[in-house]
């Protein structure tokens, strides 16, 4: 009887989300300016969700969403902190193309690389 | 009247995974039974062999959804052995807290599922309101609620802070009351003791040759817990009691389960209270040196054992699992015998069966003789022409 009093332990969810815990991992981006093109994200993730085009500073990265598994490793490995975790968790796309990610160099640094 | 050969499963109401049954019935008694495999094979310990060390942990971890923390536990405990790395002993007892937390959320799940085979809905709704909180701290602690992607070689990868254990302490408090409030439901109500007292049968002695593991064994009397046989993480530290029961049925697997999170309760609260401080992870090294280990972890469902091999490169030469579930399924089978077919679904539910573990070990065997299948419709016409003869 008493539950009849008692607010529901669900959530009304389009109107209503679950707030995300601190420590939550979901979606990885970059700030694709500090990258080295150092590779160790590539080589850490366990479901080749992150390609590396080019190298070194001028390296650009192709991550996709769709196979990444939230591990969070390449956050953790990243020597000039890249990388970061985001809350972003509601990840649907209809197209398969929408779900990869190309980060890229900001326009002055493409120009340099464009010279050489 | 002859006996009738009756398919259940691989797609059934009463099965959450994908497994066939061949049920051999005379009248309304199973008489024999037969268990087919192979229908969720995903080949991971072959993938295993094509990715390194380190990211095997996360493919170790998506070998059961449920038992996740205690795979990935068995398996770095394995090529730590091979690594001859000492864990510090706060990642430890980090690991004990997680393990206990794993087998209280999976004891709810359990409670919750078996309910419901039962017809008995209100139970399976309030089971599994109370997991969330469990599966709440799970994502403080670690960021995710299932796959928590905790333990890594070495070590852990996050701590646990001081707001955290009061947190933890007080959402215990709250499990343990409704622990005890289901202990009391089971033991008096009388859906659930005519749906469980004295169904599925297993005897002490058929437990022990059929090899039974876990929480069906321990409601069989038989005490056999790896946590007090060969302690691994910090159990040689952390008193408790393994739980036993000399019902053999299903009623004693269900108490079993509901001793044992009150068991973890007061397994974390005492690990929470006596964890030293220092560092939670030490580095290893990409390449393990040549050799094989085995490691064997108490899963919520049972035993846990993993076999790696490594030639020396940063790949396994061989990865080898054996679920709980395997070492159940004969038992399980042994159980069946002789229940009624509306009992069915509860003896298989009382096993906590994974098939997905289960499913990378079984060769399919599937030539012997010649076997003929009724399907539903046909079972039904047979059912009507053979009444019209009369």
């Amino acid at each position: 009887m008493r539950n009849l009093l008692e607010k529901p332990s669900t959530l009304r969810f389009p109107y209503e989300r679950m707030e995300p815990v601190e420590r939550m991992r979901a979606k990885v981006s970059w700030q694709i300016d500090k990258c080295i093109g150092c590779s160790l994200c590539v080589k850490v993730c366990p479901s080749a969700a992150i390609k590396l085009i080019g190298r070194g500073r001028k390296a650009e990265i192709e991550y996709n969403v769709g196979r990444c598994i939230f591990c969070g490793e390449c956050v953790e490995i990243c020597p000039t902190q890249t990388i970061f975790t985001t809350k972003e968790y509601e990840l649907t796309f209809t197209r398969t193309r929408q779900m990869v990610t190309r980060f890229r160099r900001t326009k002055k640094k493409r120009k340099a690389s464009s010279k050489k | 009247m002859k006996p009738f050969k009756i398919p259940f499963g691989p797609q059934h109401p009463g099965l959450e995974e994908p497994i066939n049954f061949m049920f051999e019935v005379e009248d309304e008694r199973v008489i024999d039974v037969k268990p087919r495999l192979g229908y969720v094979h995903r080949g991971i310990e072959k993938i295993g062999e094509s990715r390194t060390f380190h990211q095997n942990v996360y493919l170790a971890e998506r070998i059961c959804g449920i038992c996740s923390f205690a795979h990935a536990l068995c398996y770095t405990q394995t090529v730590e052995e091979l690594l001859g790395i000492d864990v510090p002993l706060r990642a430890k007892f980090i690991r004990t807290i997680m393990a206990e937390m794993e087998r209280i959320q999976n004891h709810y799940l359990w409670l919750g599922l078996t309910a419901k085979e039962m017809g008995f809905e209100t139970l399976f709704m309030y089971a599994w309101r109370d997991r969330e909180a469990v599966l709440g701290i799970l994502e403080m602690i670690s960021g995710k609620r299932v796959n928590y992607g905790m333990t890594t070689i070495g070590g852990v990868r996050r701590d646990i802070t001081e707001e955290m254990t009061e947190r933890i302490e007080k959402v215990l408090t709250h499990l343990e009351t409704r622990a005890k409030y289901y202990k009391n439901v089971c033991t008096r109500d009388r859906t659930i003791l005519k749906r469980t007292v004295g169904i599925g049968i297993l005897k002490p002695r058929d437990a022990v040759s059929l090899c039974a593991v876990g929480p069906t064994a321990r409601a069989s009397g038989i005490s056999e817990d790896i946590r007090a046989d060969e302690p691994y993480a910090a159990y040689s530290e952390v008193p408790f009691r393994v739980i036993t029961y000399r019902g053999c049925d299903v009623a004693s697997r269900v108490y079993v389960r509901i001793d044992e999170i009150v068991e973890s309760i007061k397994i974390i609260r005492h690990a929470l209270r006596n964890m030293p401080k220092g560092i939670i992870r030490v580095t290893a090294s990409q390449r393990v040196p040549e050799g094989e280990a085995i490691s064997r972890v108490e899963a919520p469902r049972g035993e846990n054992l993993h076999y790696v091999k490594s030639d020396g490169g940063d790949k396994p030469a061989r990865w080898k699992v054996r679920a709980p579930t395997l070492a159940n399924l004969l038992a399980l089978c042994k159980m069946l015998i002789g229940v009624n077919i509306a009992d069915i679904p509860v003896v298989i539910a009382g096993i906590d069966p994974c098939i997905a573990c289960a499913e990378r070990i079984v060769t399919v065997d599937s030539k012997t003789r010649k076997q003929r299948v009724w399907s539903g419709t046909e079972l039904w016409r047979y059912a009507n022409e053979w009444y019209q003869k009369r």
